[in-house]
């Protein structure tokens, strides 16, 4: 592992020293039936466009050019490769890295370890979708010189809870996570997800302690976007049995940041001491031998964060008007669309129209035929007369029937629905056939499936047998 | 308006400096110098200062006589210095004439004066300070020096009564005749195209206290021919070679928007600002950071700065750097950063792309917060090494050299500089002291833990002053140390000075008058110390010091974020001020800094030794030596 002290090894005024990790996963168990081996997680349309281009834009819009893209598989992996040199031609040189389908993303992040070369790097989840400035997620991580920053946001509770009241409360409750933040919302001293936590918190005494006070959140999501700087790569590597980066790393890092570091570690910040040392040394080198630390030694910043922490976790706290979310359940999966439909629809890209839509000019609309808000059309897509489409993404070349009402659903690409059908809540994936008479409520339909004449489902997972 | 009633109790108390006499052995020879130059000679006791009335001369013939004698007795000043302002000159002398410390200097003033010939090159600096200050505040140079202070538009005032008929008493001044002086004034600083220094106007507002107690001092209404002659004045000063950079008046819409169309960062100004504080920036704080921070990654972008310099520009923005020393070094870090970074791009030499560069960084930095006296001498000096580059040198050797220099200016100027300055004041705590202090300098609680780690027994009395309250972080880094401890805010200075036995204080920056800047509050606190007889110690590097002369806390100052005094920490219920922007009535004020005068400080601690506030000029001077003697090399 090269030493954290790459000051001076860097060569030119490059952008900003800062690496960038994509775990794009691989196929979801969670989002069964729509993910299949041909349309890995990463890959799963949203808004039209697969869910990974919203992170590599952000990226890209970012100046982070040479992104690592994990992606559990190797099919998958190919696959999402030849989908980034394809969209991504002239824009993006990315390395995809696959890894065996079942690691963690901990694991997903050791395989690409030796590649991170920057002081800094960002790790977020290719299945996230939200318009948080990027840099200053960065700058926040930056100016705190945390060892871990993660951004969070506040729990996304807005349409999907006020429409599953009708349904009672069958759905899960989201996963809370119990955040334990200092009183000026800057670093984390506590995390736990709710899926860990029986009766009990755990919280260690020596970080309340040094905080002296510490606010405790439920009503706050992980976005599983951090920025780490590297001696979090040591960490990893000196710690085989963090299996997951949320769940085991981050925990770990919050609940060890007043330990000091281990010897091979320690960074470019140490005492000043240390600078008049290291201005023997590196005499030929013509660094600065006053090192960065003495700044802070001679600063005397209002109290931010922890007194004493050695590797300070630090907190992004997305705005109330940012949006944010991931498509981690099938449910999600309907929302984000919807709102990367409806409010969040800047993040696409597409011009929306004077009916607040998105139509493409190729779209043939029938007589007497509605489309509504907060729609997307893709390419080549088909209505019948007498149609009525609301809050739903079409994807390109869907070709509907007459009579056919389809609210709040998701079809992807290629899907063929004949006459009076009814499509509600629910998402059909590419090549998905409903015969005449259809109805579908709350449903999930797989790949090339074929829903019957009149048949009427609720509530279903429908796929093909494999 | 504070001005008034501190000039008027100043001028009828000694200097510190006699009182307490500290000496150090560095600076012995500047103690008797400065005796004799206070004192002047056979006047021991200094008595408050009394104007004698003037002698009925028409004031062009009393200026050009007395500028010739100026001019005779002080050889050294230079003749275009004057030739350019006899206003000033007749302002000048007509100082030398009032103030006692020059007793007998009055007008037969060249024979005083080379009688002692030691005070001569102190005048000289002196008036070369004031001709390089600022035209407009002549007298100010002698406000650390002579113990009459007379700000310039009543020493105006004086001379042209003189001319008219020598009359003593206040006259009345209708209220349609002050509106005329006001007006007079405003159109003289316009004139002056922003660049007229905002004492002039502030002197003349303040000097209505000062006439009371300063021996009837008339004010009279100014006649609007005044005006033209101090712009004259004005203009003059400023082709003047060594006029420092004049600095932006944010009360200048056209110039601000001017300056402000490249900003990186997104400033909004605030609505409600003070009026006697319209002249400095101040913008709306919540805007400023997410519109920086938005563009972190897209540093690669042309006109964009360099990463290392866009980070400290941020963590000046958060506050995350605070303190001149921190925000000096992390300033010069990046600085040298950007340096190891770059390259001469084609058909540029290094000296001068590498200087346009530096430029439009120091530009980002300063929008992200108005720049310290620290950094603009670290940014002088750097821009004077890249000049003095000798021509032979490859980009590489250059390149190493200023990262060398940069270096070297850190660990000399400042850390080593703080180191010595540790050991100077360790001295001065003695067994059993109590030591107040103000805020949180570092340098201060480095020279508490210093003593503390002598094994003095002494106390630290630390008061606070909201809204920064950075004396808590202060008092925690000292009560770890173990050390005894009084903590209080400023509305308890006056109890608690009665048992202090010194003042340990930091500074922005000391000026050439003697003013010490310092956090807001650090003032008030000097001027209890002060009332109570206690010597006020000031903790300076000398890298800090500057040669421009203020008088007031108003015309260079920082504006900090209103919105830190509406709430109060711990106090919920208080909400009045919730909204406060929305109110077109109401203004608040967050002032930064305060200015101290020199008359509360008995000594500064340097790393040169122990100096009163009135050998300022001379570090100054020999600063300034010792760099030119640099770029000559």
């Amino acid at each position: 592992m090269p030493g954290v002290a790459s000051f001076s090894g860097r060569g030119g005024h490059g952008p900003m020293d800062f690496d960038a990790v994509v775990l794009a996963g691989g196929l979801s168990k969670q989002l069964y039936p729509l993910v299949s081996k041909e349309l890995p997680k990463a890959l799963l349309p949203v808004g039209n466009k697969p869910v990974l281009s919203y992170t590599l834009e952000m990226l890209e819009a970012n100046n982070l050019t040479h992104p690592h893209v994990v992606v559990a598989g190797e099919e998958a992996a190919s696959r999402v490769r030849a989908w980034i040199s394809d969209a991504f031609q002239d824009r993006l040189t990315a390395r995809v890295t696959a890894v065996p389908e079942d690691s963690g993303t901990a694991e997903a992040l050791r395989a690409v370890a030796h590649q991170i070369r920057a002081k800094d790097f960002i790790v977020l989840s290719g299945d996230l979708v939200c318009d948080v400035a990027l840099g200053a997620v960065a700058a926040a991580h930056c100016r705190s010189t945390a060892a871990a920053t993660a951004l969070l946001c506040s729990q996304p509770n807005s349409s999907f809870a006020a429409e599953s009241k009708d349904k009672g409360k069958a759905t899960t409750a989201p996963p809370v996570d119990y955040i334990g933040l200092t009183t000026d919302g800057s670093s984390l001293l506590f995390c736990a997800s709710a899926a860990d936590v029986e009766h009990e918190l755990r919280i260690r005494r020596s970080i309340l302690r040094a905080a002296g006070q510490m606010v405790l959140r439920t009503d706050l999501m992980d976005t599983h976007l951090y920025v780490f700087n590297r001696v979090v790569l040591d960490v990893l590597e000196a710690q085989p049995g963090i299996a997951s980066v949320k769940r085991d790393l981050l925990p770990y890092l919050v609940r060890t940041q007043l330990s000091p570091l281990p010897s091979s570690v320690t960074g470019p910040s140490s005492g000043p001491d240390d600078a008049v040392s290291r201005e023997d040394s590196s005499g030929s080198a013509a660094g600065p031998v006053a090192s960065p630390s003495l700044v802070e030694a001679l600063s005397h910043p209002a109290r931010r964060g922890l007194a004493g922490a050695v590797r300070r976790c630090g907190v992004y706290l997305a705005g109330p008007d940012k949006f944010c979310n991931r498509l981690n359940s099938l449910q999600q999966y309907i929302e984000v669309n919807r709102e990367v439909a409806g409010d969040a629809v800047h993040l696409t890209g597409f011009p929306v129209s004077s009916f607040n839509n998105v139509v493409h000019p190729s779209v043939e609309i029938g007589s007497k035929t509605t489309v509504g808000a907060q729609c997307v059309l893709g390419e080549g897509v088909r209505l019948g007369d007498k149609c009525s489409v609301k809050r739903s993404v079409l994807g390109k070349n869907c070709r509907i029937g007459a009579n056919v009402k389809i609210i709040n659903s998701v079809l992807m690409a290629g899907c063929v629905v004949e006459d009076g059908c009814h499509v509600q809540n629910s998402v059909v994936s590419a090549g998905g056939h409903l015969q005449e008479r259809a109805s579908l409520k709350d449903c999930y339909v797989g790949a090339a499936y074929t829903v019957g004449t009149g048949e009427e489902h609720r509530g279903e997972s429908l796929a093909k047998k494999q | 308006m504070d001005g008034g009633s501190r000039r008027g109790s100043r001028q009828g108390m000694d200097p510190i400096v006699r009182r307490v006499g500290f000496v150090t052995p560095g600076t012995e020879p500047e103690i008797p110098l400065q005796q004799v130059v206070l004192n002047g000679p056979g006047q021991s006791s200094p008595a408050p200062v009394i104007i004698p009335p003037r002698p009925i001369i028409a004031s062009s013939t009393l200026s050009q006589e007395i500028n010739s004698k100026t001019t005779a007795a002080l050889k050294t000043v230079t003749v275009d210095a004057l030739k350019n302002a006899n206003i000033e000159a007749s302002r000048v002398s007509e100082d030398l004439t009032l103030s006692s410390s020059f007793g007998g200097s009055d007008r037969s003033g060249g024979e005083a004066v080379s009688e002692v010939p030691a005070s001569l090159s102190t005048v000289t600096t002196m008036v070369r300070q004031v001709s390089i200050a600022s035209a407009s505040v002549p007298a100010g140079g002698f406000a650390g020096p002579s113990v009459g202070l007379t700000p310039a538009p009543i020493a105006a005032s004086v001379s042209e009564k003189a001319a008219i008929g020598g009359v003593k008493e206040k006259p009345k001044t209708t209220r349609a005749e002050r509106k005329a002086i006001q007006e007079a004034q405003r159109a003289a600083k316009a004139a002056a195209q922003g660049g007229g220094k905002a004492p002039s106007v502030k002197g003349s507002v303040a000097g209505g206290g000062d006439e009371k107690k300063g021996g009837g001092k008339p004010a009279e209404p100014k006649t609007p021919k005044a005006t033209p002659r101090r712009e004259g004045s004005l203009a003059g000063s400023e082709k003047k070679p060594p006029v420092p950079a004049v600095r932006m008046q944010f009360d200048d819409k056209d110039r601000v928007a001017k300056a402000t169309k490249k900003n990186i960062v997104e400033q909004t100004e605030t609505k409600n600002r003070v009026e006697l504080f319209r002249h400095l920036p101040q913008y709306v704080h919540g805007s400023q950071l997410p519109s920086a921070e938005a563009k972190f990654f897209r540093v690669q972008e042309p006109g964009h700065p360099h990463p290392a310099v866009y980070q400290v520009g941020l963590r000046y923005l958060t506050g995350d750097i605070v303190g001149a020393n921190a925000r000096c070094v992390a300033m010069l870090l990046a600085f040298a950063e950007m340096i190891r970074d770059y390259s001469t791009p084609p058909q540029k030499t290094l000296v001068r792309d590498l200087t346009a560069k530096i430029n439009s960084h120091v530009q980002f930095l300063t929008t992200c917060r108005p720049h310290a006296v620290s950094m603009g001498n670290a940014i002088k000096l750097l821009k004077t090494r890249i000049l003095k580059l000798p021509g032979h040198f490859t980009e590489a050797e250059a390149k190493k050299s200023l990262i060398e220099d940069i270096d070297k200016f850190i660990q000399e100027k400042i850390v080593f500089a703080d180191k010595v300055i540790v050991d100077h004041a360790v001295e001065k705590i003695r067994e059993g002291d109590v030591v107040l202090t103000h805020g949180h300098s570092h340098v201060v609680e480095k020279i508490l833990e210093a003593a503390h780690a002598r094994g003095k027994n002494f106390r630290v009395v630390v008061v606070d002053s909201r809204p920064r309250l950075e004396g808590k972080a202060l008092l925690r880094r000292l009560l770890q140390k173990g050390l005894k401890c009084t903590y209080t805010h400023v509305n308890g200075l006056c109890y608690i000075m009665q048992e202090v036995d010194r003042v340990f204080l930091g500074a922005a920056t000391v000026l050439a008058n003697g003013v010490v800047v310092s956090r807001a509050g650090s003032a008030a606190t000097a001027m209890v110390a002060h009332a109570y007889s206690v010597p006020v110690l000031i903790c300076c590097e000398t890298y800090k010091f500057h040669e421009r002369v203020q008088l007031d806390s108003i015309c260079s100052n920082e504006l900090g974020n209103p919105e830190a005094l509406v709430d109060v920490p711990g106090r919920k219920e208080l909400t009045e001020l919730q909204g406060w922007d929305k109110n077109d009535n109401l203004q608040l004020l967050n002032l930064t800094y305060d200015a101290m005068p020199a008359d509360y400080v008995a000594m500064i601690i340097t790393e040169l030794g122990l100096i009163p506030p009135t050998s300022v000029p001379v570090i100054l001077r020999e600063y300034r030596k010792e760099s030119n003697a640099l770029e000559l090399l």
